[in-house]
């Protein structure tokens, strides 16, 4: 964030010795910040309607408000060795609608932000194929371009919460996923330039950064709906989400969106690289593992009120929240103020799209008693979330990943929000 | 007169049915340019299970243990018992079924290709592809060998990797998860549980970050 924001405020005080005396008062007087404030509030004229504000491209790349410095990523350092390799989180609780803007998309390296001149990308495609050919951006930008929306999910979200509530937040909970448009090129378009062998089953996706991060992806989900994307919500992709190029693939999980994408290899086997067998295999009590486990089924989880946004007063209150399937379209979500006891289904806000983040809300007139707030999100194939009860009892709690279940918040008489698990 | 329109139909769909078939294979744009074998070479660094993909080389635990010593040991210890967070590569066999299951490359990982494949592209940590394959197949010695998988006099190479069998390989299956879900359809309404009791709590275990005072 540029220093020169706060350039304004200074320049402004000094224009406005009254104003600026005010603020210079506050500071040594709490009491004085409310007087200070009460002065911009009717029926007072505030400064902000009386004198000039910044001119044009006082900031020519647009930042939020000064007043939401708040609202930014966040990571838990005890999670992992080093920050690049690494996650941070989205905050779900100020974020409003279905759209995560760019600098708030949550974000997993595995061996840091690798910063690709555009000049110098190539994407290699070869394997099985006819024609094993090299892309630059400007060849993949005159291909037919796809917009597409579709939310982005790391398999390990909630992956925390298996043995407990741990985490006591929405941000650390669900905050592993975003949901953008995308603007690129549909891989299966890109596959029949190069011409690929009947014998090509899989594809070897491949990430140019320092871990070369390396998964394989079954064909046929490379020619359903995946797409090698340049830009996401209007423009070129962030550097920590890919820049230039990174792999779209609806619905799965985190993992398999190659960012900073070089190279796809297509072959008859699937490589079983290590974040398809070390990583991203799910551990189950008998002592096998699952693998492969590639679809993010359905979820939804209650932004506001959370831990982050507690309930200020009694009365009517907007239960909202974000509900997606990467199986297909979020059909109902259903809200209950009992712990599950029962349900009612909330309003769903449009528009609602495949593989997608869906905006819920519900209104909610709180007596002041303690409640426990539950979201239950149900897809179009008839998928209900499930409870992490549910879940344990077949998968136990060292799976790590695909915690769908059910978030419970508590809230007490003060309207403090907690994060709980029942029984 | 009305079976002739029939017959008409049934030839206007057919040509339509061949038509959409033509353009359901897809057009080509003639962009990009061929992929050399030099550059390909130059790129190409995948392994699989079967050995596809290895360089010629060869290499023992005895020289792996120096260059993992120099080079590896700063983040996984000297026998691959992790520093701090860093991943643990040797132990933890007899885990798997415990509450605290140590997933290592002896205990967990079902291939040795996966080993060679992600040191030789992604370590060390962040001095990527600077091994020699003779190193790289000397290190995955060295971690097999922590894991009592192979003599450390034993000459690791593309002609042998892809025989060794890793302890864990059996235990992974495909992702059967739509039989689970069948369990996954119902969506009681009303008195769906008698009560609910609060079995734990974030709070109390204390281990969220909070924001530093501004």
């Amino acid at each position: 964030m540029p220093e020169k924001k706060s350039n304004t405020p200074n320049r402004r005080q000094f224009l406005t010795g009254a104003a600026g005396g005010a603020l210079l008062a506050s500071a040594v007087n709490p009491a004085a910040v409310l007087a200070a404030a009460k002065e911009n509030q009717a029926p007072n004229v505030a400064d902000w309607s009386r004198y000039l504000g910044d001119g044009v491209v006082e900031n020519p790349y647009g930042v939020p408000s000064e007043y939401e410095a708040h609202v930014v990523r966040r990571t838990v350092e005890w999670l992992t060795a080093t920050r690049e390799s690494s996650i941070c989180f989205t905050p779900l609780q100020d974020l409003h609608g279905f759209i995560t803007p760019n600098g708030l998309c949550f974000e997993r390296h595995h061996g840091g932000v690798a910063h690709v001149n555009p000049d110098d990308f190539q994407l290699m495609v070869h394997g099985m194929v006819d024609k094993p050919l090299i892309f630059s951006l400007e060849d993949l930008k005159r291909f037919p371009a796809e917009n597409k929306f579709h939310f982005l999910e790391c398999a390990a979200n909630s992956g925390m919460e298996w043995h407990g509530a741990q985490l006591n937040s929405v941000q650390y909970t669900n905050g592993m996923i975003h949901c953008v448009q995308y603007t690129g090129v549909s891989l299966r378009t890109l596959l029949n330039e190069c011409g690929v062998s009947s014998k090509g089953k899989w594809l070897h996706v491949e990430g140019g950064d320092s871990a070369g991060m390396n998964r394989s992806l079954p064909m046929d989900k490379a020619l359903d709906d995946c797409m090698v994307a340049y830009a996401m919500n209007g423009e070129m992709l962030r550097p920590e989400n890919g820049y230039p190029l990174r792999l779209v693939v609806p619905g799965w999980e985190g993992n398999l969106w190659i960012k900073w994408l070089r190279r796809i290899e297509v072959g008859d086997q699937p490589w079983h690289a290590r974040e398809e067998t070390a990583k991203y295999t799910d551990l189950m009590p008998t002592g096998k593992a699952r693998r492969f486990t590639w679809v993010m089924e359905p979820k939804s989880i209650i932004t506001s009120p959370s831990p982050e946004k507690p309930v200020l007063q009694k009365g009517v209150q907007n239960i909202t929240g974000l509900a997606w399937s990467g199986q297909g379209k979020v059909k109902r979500v259903d809200i209950s103020v009992d712990g599950g006891k029962n349900w009612r289904p909330a309003k769903l806000h449009g528009p609602i799209m495949e593989k997608c983040m869906t905006r819920f809300s519900y209104e909610w007139d709180w007596n002041g008693n303690p409640a426990l707030l539950e979201s239950r999100a149900i897809d179009d194939t008839g998928y209900v979330q499930p409870t992490i009860k549910q879940l344990r009892e077949i998968r136990g709690a060292e799976s790590i990943y695909h915690n769908n279940s059910i978030q419970t918040w508590h809230v007490n008489e003060k309207g403090v929000v907690d994060n709980v698990q029942t029984r | 007169m009305f079976k002739h329109a029939k017959i008409f139909i049934a030839v206007a769909l057919g040509a339509f049915l061949s038509l959409s078939a033509a353009s359901a294979k897809d057009k080509t744009y003639g962009l990009g340019r061929t992929a050399t074998p030099e550059e390909i070479a130059g790129w190409d660094i995948d392994v699989r299970p079967d050995g596809q993909g290895l360089p010629k080389g060869s290499g023992n635990a005895l020289q792996g243990e120096e260059v993992f010593a120099e080079k590896c040991a700063v983040c996984h210890g000297d026998f691959g018992e992790g520093v701090d967070n860093y991943p643990v590569l040797a132990g933890g066999q007899g885990t798997l079924l415990s509450n605290q299951p140590v997933k290592t490359v002896g205990s967990y990982w079902p291939y040795v290709s996966t080993v060679w494949d992600y040191i030789y592209r992604a370590m060390p940590f962040g001095d990527a592809q600077s091994l020699s394959p003779d190193e790289v197949y000397a290190v995955t010695a060295y971690i097999l060998n922590m894991n009592d998988i192979i003599e450390d006099d034993f000459d690791l190479n593309q002609d042998n990797l892809a025989d060794i069998k890793m302890p864990n390989v059996e235990n992974f299956y495909m992702d059967d998860r739509k039989k689970e879900n069948k369990k996954y359809r119902k969506a009681c309404m009303k008195n769906c549980a008698k009560e609910v009791v609060i079995e734990s709590w974030a709070k109390n275990i204390d281990v969220t970050p909070e924001d530093e005072q501004e």
